[in-house]
């Protein structure tokens, strides 16, 4: 995905990362998220990639130039996060065990969500109305200012 | 697997998001890393929480997929207006905010 020309082959690699990640998901147990994985993002949101990317029409860019400013902070970042996951994995002991307690089933799910987390999910409906309204907003085309007077 | 395993492949997603998000000068292959880089996030959160017996973890991982959708929503519409006013997505030609 980073080093492909063409931003359709991107979003088909992001897919079969997203693909990957909801077996992820089920070898943890957690089903129901990866469900909701592919029928959103791999459903939804790569469909949704793959539009914009057509209807924008971009060339391919050539790869070439890459700036030695964001190369150097690439490698300083990237090897800063691995030698913290890997003092991480090294002095401090995660737990090596199997995962412990009830598999996170449906119901315990659903109970979770409606009881305990019922604000933020009322919340989380509220901000995908105000996404909505923002999207249709935006995609809107404008008047010039002077017939708008 | 352990949750060794899992924390090294969510940190391996994270460093392919963020080495795109740093190199890449499409915006729209921006923004495919950051999703990228969001879904490592998932991921070790949803093994935390998994290792640790609890749904807490899942449950926040719910609410970060409903606002990433939501905000992939938003983004794109914002570069597809972009794209109406500049007639580009690339990054180094949007450079009204340099001088």
């Amino acid at each position: 995905m980073v080093v492909n020309k063409n931003p359709v082959n991107g979003a088909m690699f992001l897919l079969l990362s997203l693909v990957g990640m909801a077996g992820l998901f089920v070898m943890l147990d957690a089903a129901l998220l990866a469900f909701v994985l592919l029928l959103v993002y791999a459903g939804a949101v790569v469909a949704l990639f793959l539009f914009i990317i057509m209807l924008l029409d971009t060339r391919p860019e050539s790869l070439k130039p890459f700036k030695k400013l964001s190369i150097l902070a690439s490698t300083v970042g990237g090897a800063l996060l691995l030698l913290g996951v890997y003092s991480l994995s090294h002095r401090v002991m995660l737990s090596s065990a199997a995962p412990v307690g009830p598999a996170p089933t449906l119901k315990n799910y659903a109970e979770q969500l409606f009881t305990t987390y019922l604000l933020p999910v009322q919340v989380v409906g509220f901000m995908l109305l105000i996404a909505m309204l923002g999207v249709i907003v935006l995609s809107k085309k404008f008047a010039p200012v002077e017939d708008a007077k | 697997m352990s949750l060794n395993a899992y924390i090294l492949i969510s940190l391996l997603l994270f460093v392919i998001g963020f080495i795109g998000v740093l190199l890449r000068k499409n915006t729209l292959v921006i923004y495919m890393c950051l999703e990228l880089m969001l879904l490592a996030s998932t991921l070790a959160l949803v093994a935390f929480s998994r290792f640790n017996g609890t749904l807490d973890g899942s449950v926040f991982v719910f609410f970060i997929l409903t606002i990433a959708a939501a905000e992939v929503a938003v983004g794109l519409a914002i570069i597809v207006a972009l794209f109406r006013k500049r007639h580009t997505v690339q990054v180094e030609e949007l450079s009204a905010l340099k001088n």
